[in-house]
């Protein structure tokens, strides 16, 4: 945990300077010959489904451990990496329907994609709802619904290939086009990066926490 | 001959969805009514969009960070006066 914590600093500052350049890297790019300008919001949206989905792996895998072992690290990496997920997935929840409206002409679309993104994100809304709510033993229950959020994933990934329906599939990302590429990796690089910096501070505050409930139930002793 | 007592009741009862039918029906013939087009310029307009997501991404994780310092702070200085009240009981 320590050499983690020492990272922080140089995650951030590289994170930072990648999120500085980004704006320029991205008006660089060519428009999309459909789509034109609004597709520049994909330089962002994905990045940030890819950070929310990630964490949400995270914190499936470290809720499996915790429900395994019960080790208070596992527990304390859960929560930070929903919480991420929170965030992250509200960054793609806010961006798409923007985008949508302009290339769809509609806001919102009860298509697969989308909705399972929806359901997966108030899944770990609910998440830290429990945590936050759920009183003693709500640690070994909110475990269970991270590995539920974690099982979605896949789903929400694979969905727009499966079903062929409004949301571009996986393989535009794949094979952009390099003047398209490279503005584009240097922002999922950003944001993973920026994404794992958080998780480590996140995970710092629940540990501090944690230490205070024992300081404080040592003080009543 | 007894007239059968149900048969007004569903006249009237027929009557009554045929005028709640025909209520949307002419609602949906108002609002399919023909209107030529006249060179319209596009509504939707894509910079305020994309201006919108990227300043919803910038405050988003700016506000995230900022709250998360405040938390980790508040978190600290309270574990360091638990910690002092602790060191201050322990016998000399």
């Amino acid at each position: 945990m320590r050499t983690a914590q020492r990272l922080v600093p140089v995650l951030l500052l590289v994170s930072a300077a990648m999120f500085a350049y980004a704006p320029y890297a991205i008006s660089a790019a060519p428009r999309e010959s459909t789509m034109g300008l609004i597709q520049k919001i994909f330089y962002f949206h994905v990045p940030a489904a890819a950070t929310a989905m990630f964490s949400a792996f995270v914190c499936g895998g470290a809720s499996g451990a915790y429900l395994w072992r019960r080790r208070p690290m596992a527990d304390h990496l859960a929560v930070a990496a929903a919480e991420l997920v929170v965030v992250f997935g509200l960054i793609v929840l806010v961006t798409g329907p923007l985008w949508a409206r302009k290339a769809w002409g509609v806001w919102w679309q009860w298509e697969v994609r989308l909705t399972i993104t929806l359901v997966m994100w108030l899944v770990f809304v609910a998440y830290l709802l429990l945590r936050r709510f759920g009183g003693p033993g709500s640690d070994v229950l909110a475990a269970a619904v991270g590995l539920f959020g974690a099982v979605l994933v896949p789903f929400v990934y694979w969905s727009v290939n499966v079903w062929r329906t409004l949301h571009p599939p996986t393989t535009v990302a794949i094979n952009l086009p390099p003047e398209m590429m490279h503005p584009f990796l240097l922002s999922m690089c950003a944001f993973l990066l920026f994404g794992t910096a958080l998780t480590i501070v996140r995970v710092r505050l629940e540990r501090a926490r944690a230490t205070l409930e024992d300081a404080w139930l040592a003080v009543e002793d | 001959m007894r007239r059968r007592a149900g048969a007004p009741r569903r006249w009237r009862i027929s009557l009554v969805a045929a005028v709640l039918a025909l209520g949307p029906a002419t609602l949906w013939a108002r609002q399919q009514g023909m209107v030529p087009f006249q060179g319209q310029q596009e509504t939707v307009s894509a910079p305020p969009l994309v201006a919108a997501a990227y300043a919803f991404v910038w405050v988003a994780l700016i506000a995230y960070v900022f709250l998360l310092w405040r938390r980790i702070g508040r978190v600290e200085h309270e574990l360091a006066d638990v910690r002092s009240k602790i060191e201050g009981r322990k016998p000399r």
